[in-house]
């Protein structure tokens, strides 16, 4: 069938359904909603669904990206509000259908927002709430809309017209058009995406390759699996133009083996693309002819690098190699390949289908477009974000975020995962984009944003995210292997109360020498928190050095659990709950910590009852003097 | 991994740049690293995983350097040299980190320097010091504590991981150079390291333990157990197979302690295998004969001597044992006539000594009778090339092979037999540049590795290749120019040809008719092709149809006489393309000129000052007939074991003891030698000199490294010495005067001088002191003039199944192992790596028979039978089982098929009907008849036999314990095997 016909059908499908007097239920089943349990949701659903005996469709759809209110469900009534309800549990289920779909009551009291013309008193529009307020949705412009196993759904929303475009001019006007749209690679680095395509584009060979990069591995980012998940057909219509545009004919798709329903969504997409003639020979009736595979990934982080996933990809061991020769002159079996990741596709498919004009409309001089984020941490709303490039932390953190959890205050937001940096709250103001974040001392990454309340330990921070670097080097260069080892050897040292004179100038020399020595850019980036936490927060690291005392009452090595002998009523709550035993006494006696036994768990300090609040907490030398002093459920 | 990084190494490498390194003005190699470049101009740039020989790696770091215009601190290894560069290979900035990263690794280093045998030769030891690192700059660090186990399971070498600073170039090595993949960096981060498949011992996983891995380590952590170091090096070629690699060898006092490959080969380049690296140390075996023996009087020779051997044989001086022969030969020459004595030359040894020996038999002995194994391996290409060519030989050199477009490998396990040709070839699979067809009826290594695998029935070879043919004239894919131009008797190939369809073939051959389309269109559309073969080729009674076969199918599509094309039968033998150049062949003096020409007989009458015999001689084969006959009745016997390595063994031995009079020279007391009347104890390879021709016509020379044990002496000198005792004194001084005659008298010799032969060698035909010799023959024309085509029709093997016989068993050779063994077995390395022979099974054969991996089974022909623990492996095909040959423990050759190619007298090797049992139901049958009976059929047994209900009842069910109170206790794997046998029979 003529891709015309095939697109006139989606349309009618989607009007039939948007037009249809029956009732629709749209339900977040992405990864992050089944965790959430969307999946009792659903089961809970249908049956209420059959009870009441109303012809309802469930629609599943992909994360919308409010994580904090997942699962989350949309409720679509011919002629009434439609009403998202958020943290749904299968007991509230039977009431929303009896009084929304039987009856006529939406249950405002319930609702967390709504969509469309038709509004509710006392409820916010959903996109008018200050978390999705400040959002511009382009990559993730259908996710939570659309179904994503359909790509009938997709079409109708003007899926594949930028294709259509593509195919229409030459690939060199293709590569012109992403260009001047000045999109930047999403994966992190944020080289011009036109430019590296350029250069694949003119080298010389017969052969292309091109790959897609969803090897998503840091930790805490979920931007891409949610891409795959809410709407493949995005990031595949961007790949396809792509291809078109270096002139490849082969394309492989890298993505984690973690990533089981990613992976299963981006399958039954292929199947679809091939039924509708967007794969194999002659797409669209063009000349332009393509073939996707899908490469599984065995969970090492450093195949996220461009050479290390090539060499995955041929079946070698993933390691990266040096560059040049650069994967656009000699990549996949030697061939020039271009690699973008999922997320570049998907803004690729934007781009191709409203222009470049339109797209350089959002961000700033030098950083067009939009950029997603997985926000989460210490911060009130966690979820799955897209904003306009040129953003501020703090409007991310405070406005998007809802500011950090439980009160506390700010530490420090950590940006790009663990090659990024830990910025503290003086540069909150600063704008997201890669040159000021470069300037700052972190990188704008993948997009993982993780934000710390004053409880976290800085120096720890940093000896966590080395942590991860080291385990995950590929062992192939001295810098990265020994260097990052050495580095964490030191961290360990000193958040367990073993820091010299000397270790933070040492992890300064080899902090530089890591990150100029390196292969690739995961040993180059690795020391990045180290480096931004000595830089503004060095006090902590001297701290922990020469008092061996953790400001952040954070390190197990430099605390001390003590009951106030005063206050202890000899309740008996905490002596239970201790996971060591480690605390000795009686009925209505006064309780002892045996130090011997304490493991810090802090288990003690949490359940004692704040009306007693008898439990402390202390770090610092020489023992026993208390620097500062938090009692159970306050701070002093 | 090679794939992604060639482009740096592939650039072109044509013309100069100019560039300024470290202020210096200098020239490079356009396309050259910057390292390369700097190396070249003769600046020293630090590294730990640089290796000229493998793929830029950029690991170490050590290697950077400041260029300006360019971003941070580049890698030399890996950043191309261009015209105009500038390059600062120490500033501050480099000094810093190379200090920095070479810190790390001794932060982590374990090992005292002064105990390591890498002390002194090792690259950290010596950068540590170029760098100035001194105690203090590493305190600061914090120490590794880790320690891992270390790997000295392997006889040859220990891994020491602890010692391993990850500079991959073992994994390098063991990818590109090696081409097998045993090893690869595991696991990752600060736990990263040098591991097998599983994190195995060396010994369990797929390493074929040829050492480059060892010979590449910059530290101690892979070392040779053996670290003795010599104080000097002696270059010699290497005395195993016919590849002809060149070695060092490293000596201290009079021993061999070291090996290392010669990197200016143009032969191995540097690469060993595992005979080559760890194979020599036979040499200083205490078995090695040291005196000339003399059999005591009172023992027969139809004893068992492996025991007693000492007390069977007396030590003698060599004038009394050479006087013995001298008059026992002499007196057996009178009574009998000259041609009842034959002579074995080998393979093993010389030219000189080949020259010396042929000289010796038809100058002195007066009889053409003299013949070596090359009978038993290329006799059918030797006659099939001269027809076809007119030369038996090699067409071009080894280093063709990597300019070939596609290579067709049939009846030859390449990686095993020729390891370093092997290596050739896994190479280029692995560069994606050639097509590989294997033709085998084995799962080869190689045919792991081929684009077709062509896996036809032992002995179906004609049939198999005549369809290829049909398919290529069908198609109209053949050379019709260079036919027309270069060839005879195209016509009658084709006719002939036509009737081999496809469908035709794989009724035969059981090769799928469109794999043979496959293959025939492949080979005939590819530009260079070159065919490599071995005995799977000549080792059948119709070995000389095969080799014309092929030689049809090169002239065919051209592939002849252009550089990348070629015939390329491999020679199993140091020496045996020599021993043929010698004249050890009872048919033609040196260089292949023919005993009954009365002109060739002149010439070397006149240059021996005596008359010659103008009838030729037998052959190998054809002499254990003749001794059976009466017709033979003493011989003597030089560096070669026939009765391991002739077929039905049992048949040799009795020819053998038949003889009245038997002399073996060899250099240990071999399974022949317990035989002898006369045992003259010989000189090793290394500790002669001479020269030796390897499989691609190369003469090299091998110089003495080590004197020869007690009074055992080179055979040139113990051969001269009784030809002088009877009567015809030689007069040679050293080997050099021989190669002078050989000169003189040998045209294709004619340039060839001790003093010509460098690091290089020369290849034959070389004709005069200014011809720089031959690397490829029949360039524009053949040697025969026009090259002519056999029309050559399918015969079956000799053997074929049957029912008492369902078997077909075909006999090669291993990795570790060479020929009889009489080497690789005295050597502990070899030995240990592969200690057993074991028979090859396919699983189905298996399952039939009861069999399972590890069983001891008994093998049987028509003609002996051998025991042999059994190897399950779908490497055999159904129907099919094999063996090597090295084992006297369980020869193969006691089973093989005398019967000879009608021609080139070659034996069968590769087509032998057996059966296989297992040896616990063999000896328990030859024990109880009724037990017999029963384990073969079981049903007819039940007839057979007058049994009660009762017994019936058990054997139906099964009932082992019943069952054994009638035939007798019975093994545990019997029992079991019994009960499996009767579950499955139909009552």
């Amino acid at each position: 069938m003529p891709f015309k016909d095939i697109k006139k059908e989606a349309i009618a499908q989607w009007e039939a359904t948007q037009n249809s007097p029956n009732p629709r239920i749209l339900l977040g089943m992405g990864t992050c909603g089944i965790a959430a349990g969307a999946g009792d949701i659903l089961e809970a659903l249908k049956l209420e669904l059959e009870k009441a005996g109303i012809q309802a469709e469930i629609i599943q759809v992909g994360c919308i990206g409010l994580c904090y209110a997942e699962p989350l469900m949309e409720v679509v009534k011919p002629g009434m509000p439609s009403v998202f309800y958020g943290n749904q549990q299968p007991e509230l289920i039977p009431d929303i259908v009896q009084d929304y779909l039987v009856g006529n009551n939406p249950r405002p009291d319930l609702a967390l927002g709504t969509r469309g013309e038709n509004t509710l008193e006392g409820v916010p529009q959903l996109f008018e709430l200050p978390v999705l307020k400040p959002q511009v949705r382009i990559a993730l412009r259908n996710c939570g809309n659309i179904d994503p196993t359909s790509i009938h759904q997709y079409i109708a929303n003007g899926g594949y017209q930028g294709l259509i475009n593509a195919l229409k001019i030459k690939p060199q006007e293709v590569i012109d058009e992403v260009k001047s749209s000045g999109l930047r690679g999403r994966g992190g680095a944020g080289f011009p995406t036109g430019i590296k395509w350029q250069f694949c584009h003119d080298a010389p060979g017969k052969t292309k390759y091109i790959i897609c990069n969803a090897d998503e591995g840091d930790p805490g980012a979920f931007m891409d699996r949610a891409l795959l998940e809410g709407d493949p057909h995005a990031v595949l219509e961007g790949f396809l133009i792509g291809a078109y545009a270096i002139g490849a004919s082969e394309g492989y798709i890298y993505i984690r083996a973690e990533y089981p329903l990613a992976i299963h969504r981006l399958k039954v997409a292929l199947q679809q693309m091939r039924e509708c003639g967007l794969l194999g020979e002659r797409i669209m009736d063009s000349s332009f002819k393509f073939d996707i595979k899908i490469k599984e990934g065995a969970g090492a982080f450093v195949c996220g690098e461009e050479t290390a996933m090539i060499a995955s990809i041929e079946g070698n061991r993933g390691m990266p190699r040096p560059r040049p020769p650069f994967p656009a002159q000699s990549g996949l079996w030697g061939k020039p390949t271009n690699i973008n990741n999922v997320e570049t596709w998907a803004n690729v498919s934007a781009i191709l289908q409203r222009g470049a004009d339109w797209y350089a409309g959002y961000g700033t001089e030098k950083s067009k477009g939009t950029k997603t984020f997985s926000l989460v941490g210490k911060v009130e709303r966690t979820g799955l974000i897209e904003v306009p490039m040129g953003i501020t932390l703090r409007e991310i953190i405070y406005g998007i975020g809802g500011g950090v959890a439980e009160g506390k205050d700010f530490k420090a937001v950590q940006t790009g995962g663990p090659s990024g940096g830990c910025l503290p709250a003086s540069l909150l103001d600063t704008p997201v984009d890669y040159e000021s974040l470069t300037a700052a001392g972190a990188i704008m990454g993948s997009g993982g944003m993780v934000v710390m309340d004053d409880s976290t330990c800085m120096v720890d921070v940093a000896r966590y995210f080395l942590t991860f670097t080291q385990v995950e080097s590929c062992g192939k260069c001295i810098m990265c292997r020994l260097g990052t080892k050495q580095m964490l050897d030191i961290l360990e040292d000193i958040t367990s109360g073993r820091g010299k004179d000397g270790d933070i100038e040492l992890l300064l020399e080899l902090g530089g020498a890591v990150k100029d020595g390196s292969l690739c850019a995961l040993g180059g980036t690795s020391p990045n928190p180290v480096l931004t936490t000595i830089r503004y927060f060095r006090e902590e690291y001297e701290a922990h050095i020469s008092e061996r005392y953790c400001p952040a009452l954070s390190c197990k090595s430099l605390v001390t659990y003590r009951i106030d002998p005063e206050k202890c009523k000899g309740c008996g709550i905490c002596a239970r709950a201790c996971p060591a035993a480690a605390i000795q006494g009686g009925k209505r006696e006064v309780h002892v910590i045996d130090q011997s036994q304490c493991t810090r768990c802090g288990t003690c300090l949490n359940v004692c009852p704040p009306k007693f609040g008898a439990v402390t907490v202390a770090s610092g030398k020489p023992a026993g003097i208390l620097s500062e002093t938090v009692v159970a459920g306050e701070k002093v | 991994m090679a794939s992604t990084v060639t482009t740096v190494v592939e650039e072109e490498k044509v013309g100069t740049i100019a560039m300024t390194i470290d202020g210096k003005e200098v020239q490079a190699t356009k396309g050259s690293t910057v390292l390369e470049a700097a190396l070249a101009a003769g600046v020293y740039i630090p590294t730990l995983c640089y290796d000229p020989d493998l793929t830029p790696y950029g690991a170490c770091r050590l290697c950077i350097v400041e260029i300006e215009g360019m971003r941070g601190l580049p890698t030399s290894c890996t950043t191309v040299a261009t015209d105009g560069m500038v390059v600062h290979t120490e500033t501050p900035a480099v000094n810093q980190a190379r200090r920095v990263a070479m810190e790390l690794i001794m932060a982590n280093h374990h090992g005292d320097c002064l105990t390591c045998a890498k002390n002194q030769q090792c690259e950290l030891q010596k950068i540590a010091r170029y760098l100035n690192i001194e105690q203090e700059h590493f305190d600061r660090l914090r120490k590794s504590t880790q320690f891992l186990p270390v790997d000295t399971g392997h006889p040859a070498f220990i891994r020491d991981p602890n010692k391993c600073i990850l500079c991959g170039k073992c994994v390098r090595a063991c990818h590109e150079i090696a081409g097998v993949g045993a090893i690869d960096i595991a696991f990752r981060g600060y736990a990263a390291k040098v591991s097998t498949m599983g994190d195995k011992p060396i010994v369990e996983s797929m390493c074929e333990s040829c050492g480059e891995c060892l010979a590449r380590c910059p530290t101690g952590s892979l070392l040779p157990k053996r670290t003795i170091q010599p104080t000097r090096e002696v270059k010699t070629i290497c005395p195993y197979c016919g590849v002809g690699c060149s070695v060092y060898l490293g000596i201290r006092g009079n021993e061999i302690v070291s090996v290392r490959g010669d990197e200016e080969s143009p032969v191995n380049q540097g690469g060993l295998c595992v005979k080559g690296r760890f194979g020599f140390d036979f040499i200083n075996h205490p078995n090695r004969l040291t005196k000339p023996l003399i059999r005591e009087d009172g023992y027969g020779k139809n004893i068992e001597v492996d025991g007693n051997f000492r007390e069977v044989f007396r030590e003698a001086s060599w004038d009394e044992a050479l006087e013995l022969v001298a008059s026992k030969l002499t007196h057996i020459k009178e009574s009998y006539g000259p041609d009842s004595l034959g002579v074995l030359s080998s393979a093993k040894f010389t030219n000189e000594e080949n020259f010396v020996v042929q000289k010796f038999a038809r100058a002195v002995l007066g009889t053409n009778n003299v013949d070596h194994c090359a009978r038993l391996c290329h006799a059918s290409t030797v006659v099939a090339a001269l027809a076809a060519f007119g030369d038996g030989a090699m067409s071009n050199s080894i280093a063709d092979f990597a300019k070939a477009d596609l290579l067709f490998v049939i009846g030859s396990n390449t990686t095993e037999c020729h390891p370093i040709i092997g290596r050739i070839i896994r190479q280029k699979m692995e560069s994606g540049e050639t097509t590989l067809i294997v033709a085998d009826p084995r799962n080869i290594d190689l045919a792991r590795r081929a684009m077709v695998h062509l896996r036809h029935k032992p002995g179906t070879d004609v049939a198999l290749l005549n369809a290829i043919m049909h398919v290529i004239i069908e198609e109209g894919l053949h050379d019709k120019e260079f036919i027309a131009k270069r060839t005879e008797g195209f016509e009658e190939l084709a006719a002939t040809v036509k009737r081999y369809t496809p469908k035709m073939a794989e009724k035969i051959t059981g090769v799928p008719q469109a794999d043979i389309v496959r293959a025939a269109r492949l080979f005939a559309k590819a530009d260079r092709a070159a065919i490599l073969y071995g005995m799977g080729i000549t080792q059948h009674t119709t070995g000389t149809d095969n080799v014309k076969s092929l030689a049809n199918l090169l002239m065919l599509t051209g592939n002849i006489g252009r550089e990348g094309t070629g015939f390329s039968p491999l020679r199993g033998q140091n020496n045996v393309q020599g021993a043929c150049d010698m004249g050890a062949l009872p048919n033609v003096y040196p260089g292949y000129q023919r005993v009954n020409v009365a002109e060739n007989r002149a010439k070397f009458e006149s240059a021996w000052g005596t008359t010659l015999s103008e009838t030729p001689g037998i052959t190998v084969t054809e002499m254990v007939d003749a001794v059976h006959k009466g017709k033979i009745k003493a011989m003597y016997m030089i560096g070669e074991n026939p009765i391991m390595s002739e077929p039905y063994m049992s048949h040799v031995k009795q020819a053998l003891q038949q003889l009245e009079f038997l002399v073996v020279q060899d250099i240990f007391p071999t399974e022949t030698a317990f035989l002898a009347d006369v045992i003259l104890p010989a000189a090793a390879f290394a500790e002669k000199d001479g020269t030796y021709t390897n499989t691609e016509r190369r003469v090299q020379k091998m110089c003495q490294a080590v004197e020869p044990p007690g009074e055992a002496r080179p055979d040139w000198q113990i051969i001269s010495e009784l030809s002088g005792k009877m009567g015809y004194p030689l007069g040679y001084q050293n080997t050099a005067e021989i190669m002078e005659e050989i000169a003189s008298l040998t045209p294709i010799y004619g340039g060839i001088h001790h003093d010509r032969l460098d690091s290089y060698g020369l290849q034959w035909p070389c004709y005069d002191e200014l011809d720089p010799g031959t690397p490829m023959l029949h360039v524009d024309k053949f040697t025969r003039g026009l090259g002519k085509f056999h029309a050559v029709e399918y015969q079956p093997p000799a053997e074929s199944v049957s029912e008492s016989y369902p078997l077909i068993l075909t006999t090669g050779r291993v990795l570790e192992h060479w020929h009889t063994g009489t080497m690789s077995r005295r050597s502990e390395v070899l030995d240990k790596l592969n200690p057993n022979g074991v028979i090859d099974i396919h699983p189905e054969d298996a399952f039939k028979l009861g069999i399972t991996d590890g069983d001891l089974i008994t093998i049987a022909s028509e003609r002996g039978k051998i025991e042999a623990p059994v190897r399950v492996t779908d490497k055999s095909s159904p129907g099919l089982a094999f063996m090597a040959f090295h084992w006297h423990e369980s020869p193969a050759n006691a089973l093989t098929n005398p019967v000879l190619d009608p021609v080139a007298k070659i034996p069968e090797f590769k087509v032998s009907a057996v059966r296989a049992v297992l040896s616990v139901l063999d000896r328990a049958s030859q024990d109880n008849e009724f037990f017999a009976k029963l384990a073969e059929n079981p049903a007819e047994a039940l007839k057979e036999y007058k049994l009660s209900d009762e017994e019936k009842a058990a054997i139906m069910s099964g009932d082992v314990r019943k069952i054994e109170s009638w035939v007798g206790k019975l093994d545990n794997r019997l029992k079991e095997w019994l009960i499996a046998r009767l579950s499955q029979e139909k009552w």
